[in-house]
């Protein structure tokens, strides 16, 4: 089927403000968003320039608005559009150019949770794997699964309004720890996400759970960041 | 200048740049510099899990797992260093679970373990579960928990820089040059120790599970600069991913009990391994699937067969195999049991192809997915670059890039994530030490003008060609003439029209004269590894003349121990690929025939 591609173009070196530029293509209806941007690159016009790596959603490099909502391009299909597809970056985070954009205060907004596992206890005697029952183990099963593709941070009305809100995916990052029943740094995290920059940013709007490709329940995971915090009770 | 001086320099943040970076840093001053933020790297994408013989679920130890690499590997693994690697196992899985890795756990508390093909219980000859995973997602969990123990250890990252060249004074690393994607301004990286962990080279084939980011740059930087590479002839093809697109559906599906069905709705595996069946090593079922294919019979007479982990399916092959419990009942599984499993399959197979795994068969065909060969190493993951394996002062290598050799000609499953832990631990060790006992090499010069010189030959390049198209052309000639099923004609054939797609590349045409995320400029530079790398492959196929695990020749079926039983090294000198060889080292193991 003919594919109408309107793409988002934007070179630093040469533009003020961006603009859109509009490719027709072949295209069966199976194929991936970034097949179809990988086509306009290779045989249309070589300076359109993205982020893409594993191309079946799992490392988190090609997010991006598509028809208006964040998606990773390389888990969409044509079908899933149409024969209509408008492709822009994310918003939120300032545009390098074209569909790039500057990730780096979504990665330090992760840095600012200690995102690394924390316990000082002394290791189990036997010098083996220390004990999780498969309870403790689903407890934090899915706030594992992000990939950090910024889907959800950038479609939160909070974080267009303030790059200082430590925003969904940082906050996802925050649960995994809080709840694994292995780490020890659950209070230390609870008073960093309980400041201003953290969860009473978030106002349930639930753009970041529509956003996520990997099915997270985000909002429900800030929700219960929000009760521990007022319960002083992690469950 | 941007000139930036560091004791240790790891070139690639993957699980074993990620790794050679965490530990070099505790005793040197290192940096890690990757053309992609960490967590895009390929380990990501790793799905059935990491191969260590705790026995928490059957009774396993270190030689049986050491013995099955061996015959895994066709005999060609050199087995100290694969002794080393299964005897480390244990406490590398133990680390990472101690870095917080969520691994999925038994009822008893302990990091649970499924089947995966090729490993067994030597003594009955049995499947035993030795994958340590966490659902289908373990390379993803591997790469997120040692970024995490980068930042808490304050390892300093240089992101989305490409490394472009290698610097030699009097043959010692001197360190890298690399281009700043955002800026595209060249930076020198003045070390004592440089560490590739760059991966493998799987996008020169058409079908590949491989990311975009894989094509093969630390072998073509290493091989530019007289470094040879080993055994470039064994590529893996993966017996199961998505047909036509390549994305990989995990050996962990068999593990849970899938197999394998044609086109007439036979089990076939069990003609082809009649112990093991759906869990032989993954150059057997490869060939199996082709053969069957090629017999006519595939789906609809397709180039496709299916993989079938409904329930039903599971249980009744299950009982005919009696697979049991560890309590001695018959094993069963429920939708629910293996939709908690296996997540991202379910996922893949929703999104990708509108089919429910648990309800509907997969259709599935062989995908490009490991290269065993790449940069030699000892295991220590030092670089050696001769039969006699002579160190090369300061240049180490580790993951997917290098060759010890653990994997020799084919590699089983959840090895991998194994070896890209131990040698990425093992080279960032040993490059400090080395570090504290060196001093910094004077640097040429000029040390970014070889690497001016490339850029300059692309962006003036005088053409019209279309390195997109060049690309593809080169994809399919590799994928037809030197994929699971060789011959003489076929690799002449991919050399020659290799040699034609290399001429052409001269006069590409860069669109893009921009510095800033110059895209078509970085690919165009892939592509000339691509094609550098795809003429190491094919020169060292043809140059085989016998099949041994990943390498099949339907001219030459047998194995040949007599006068193959031998690495290959290649390097590209005066113009052309010049072949040598080292011996293989066996410990305990003779070769004997390989039967699953």
């Amino acid at each position: 089927m003919q594919v109408t591609l309107k793409i988002f173009r934007y070179n630093p070196q040469v533009d003020t403000r961006g603009h859109y530029e509009t490719y027709t293509l072949e295209a069966d209806e199976n194929e991936r968003v970034l097949d179809l941007l990988e086509l306009v690159k290779g045989h249309h016009d070589g300076t359109l320039s993205f982020r893409r790596s594993c191309a079946h959603g799992i490392c988190g490099s090609d997010a991006m608005r598509i028809n208006g909502q964040n998606h990773l391009a390389c888990k969409t299909l044509v079908r899933d559009f149409g024969a209509q597809i408008t492709i822009e970056p994310l918003l939120g985070l300032k545009i390098i150019k074209d569909l790039i954009v500057d990730m780096e205060p979504f990665f330090d907004n992760y840095k600012k949770v200690l995102p690394y596992f924390i316990n000082d206890s002394p290791l189990p005697a036997d010098g083996k794997e220390r004990l999780q029952s498969p309870k403790q183990r689903a407890r934090f099963d899915e706030t594992t699964k992000c990939i950090l593709c910024a889907a959800c941070t950038t479609s939160c009305p909070s974080f267009w309004a303030s790059d200082d809100y430590l925003g969904p995916a940082a906050l996802v990052t925050a649960h995994r720890f809080i709840f694994d029943s292995r780490d020890e740094g659950a209070s230390e995290r609870l008073k960093i996400v309980s400041e201003t920059s953290g969860v009473a940013r978030c106002h349930t709007v639930f753009n970041c759970t529509l956003a996520c490709p990997r099915d997270i329940q985000i909002t429900k995971a800030i929700g219960e960041l929000k009760t521990a915090i007022i319960t002083g009770k992690l469950d | 200048m941007n000139l930036h001086q560091f004791d240790v320099v790891v070139v690639g943040a993957g699980g074993a740049g990620l790794m050679a970076g965490l530990y070099a840093s505790r005793g040197a001053n290192t940096a890690v510099v990757s053309k992609l933020y960490p967590t895009r790297s390929h380990t990501g994408a790793a799905q059935g899990g990491i191969a260590a013989s705790l026995g928490n679920i059957q009774g396993d130890n270190p030689d049986w797992h050491t013995y099955d690499t061996v015959k895994g590997s066709d005999y060609l693994g050199d087995q100290d260093a694969i002794e080393f690697m299964c005897h480390e196992a244990p406490q590398t899985v133990f680390d990472l679970e101690n870095y917080g890795l969520p691994f999925d756990r038994t009822p008893e508390g302990r990091i649970q373990q499924r089947n995966f093909g090729g490993h067994t219980n030597n003594e009955t000859g049995k499947p035993v579960p030795r994958a340590c995973h966490a659902a289908d997602r373990t390379g993803h969990m591997i790469l997120q928990t040692l970024y995490q123990q980068c930042i808490k250890n304050q390892v300093t990252f240089f992101d989305e820089y490409q490394v472009i060249d290698l610097l030699l004074v009097d043959s010692k690393a001197a360190g890298v040059v690399a281009l700043e994607l955002a800026t595209g301004e060249l930076h020198t990286f003045h070390a004592k120790a440089v560490i590739f962990a760059t991966g493998g080279h799987g996008r020169i084939f058409e079908v590949t599970s491989n990311a975009y980011a894989y094509t093969g740059d630390g072998a073509a930087v290493v091989l530019r600069r007289g470094i040879p590479l080993e055994d470039m002839e064994f590529f893996q093809f993966h017996p199961t991913g998505i047909y036509k697109l390549g994305i990989l559906i995990t050996e962990g599906v068999r593990g849970e009990g899938g197999v394998l069905i044609n086109g007439k709705g036979e089990r076939f595996m069990p003609k082809y391994a009649p112990n093991i069946k759906d869990l032989a090593s993954r150059d057997v079922i490869s060939r199996a699937i082709y053969t069957e294919i090629r017999e006519g019979r595939g789906v609809d007479g397709k180039n496709y067969v299916w993989l079938d982990a409904r329930p039903e399916s599971v249980i009744k092959y299950a009982a005919q195999d009696g697979r049991t419990n560890p309590d001695g009942s018959p094993y069963t599984i429920t939708a629910d049991e293996l939709l908690k499993k296996l997540p991202d399959i379910v996922d893949f197979n929703r999104v990708y192809l509108g089919i429910d795994p648990m309800t509907e068969m997969m259709p599935i065909q062989p995908t490009a997915h490991y290269t065993m060969g790449g940069i030699p190493t000892n295991k220590y993951g030092e670089v050696v670059i001769d039969d006699k394996n002579t160190v090369f002062p300061g240049l180490y290598a580790a993951g997917e890039c290098a060759c010890v050799s653990v994997h020799g000609a084919n590699r089983l499953g959840c090895n991998s994530l194994l070896d890209i832990l131990v040698f990425g631990k093992h080279s960032g060790l040993r490059s400090a030490e080395y570090a504290k006992q060196t001093d910094f090499e004077k640097l040429p010069d000029d040390p970014t003008a070889a690497t001016r010189a490339q850029f300059e030959a692309l962006r003036d390049a005088s053409g019209t060609e279309n390195a997109f198209d060049i690309a593809n052309e080169l994809k399919n000639v590799m994928f037809d003439e030197v994929g699971i099923y060789r011959n003489e004609q076929g690799m002449r054939l991919a050399i020659g029209k290799l040699a034609q797609l290399t001429e052409r590349f001269r006069h590409v045409h860069i669109t893009d004269t921009g510095s800033i995320f110059n895209t078509e400029l970085l690919n165009a530079w892939e592509l000339g590894n691509m094609l550098e790398v795809a003429d190491v492959i094919a020169q060292s196929a043809v140059n085989r003349q016998e099949s041994r695990g990943g390498h099949s020749r339907e001219d030459f079926p047998k194995r040949d121990d007599q006068n193959w039983l031998k690495h290959t090294l290649a390097w590209h000198r005066n113009g052309k690929v010049e072949i040598g060889y080292k011996p293989v080292v066996i410990t305990k193991y003779q070769p004997k025939e390989r039967v699953y």
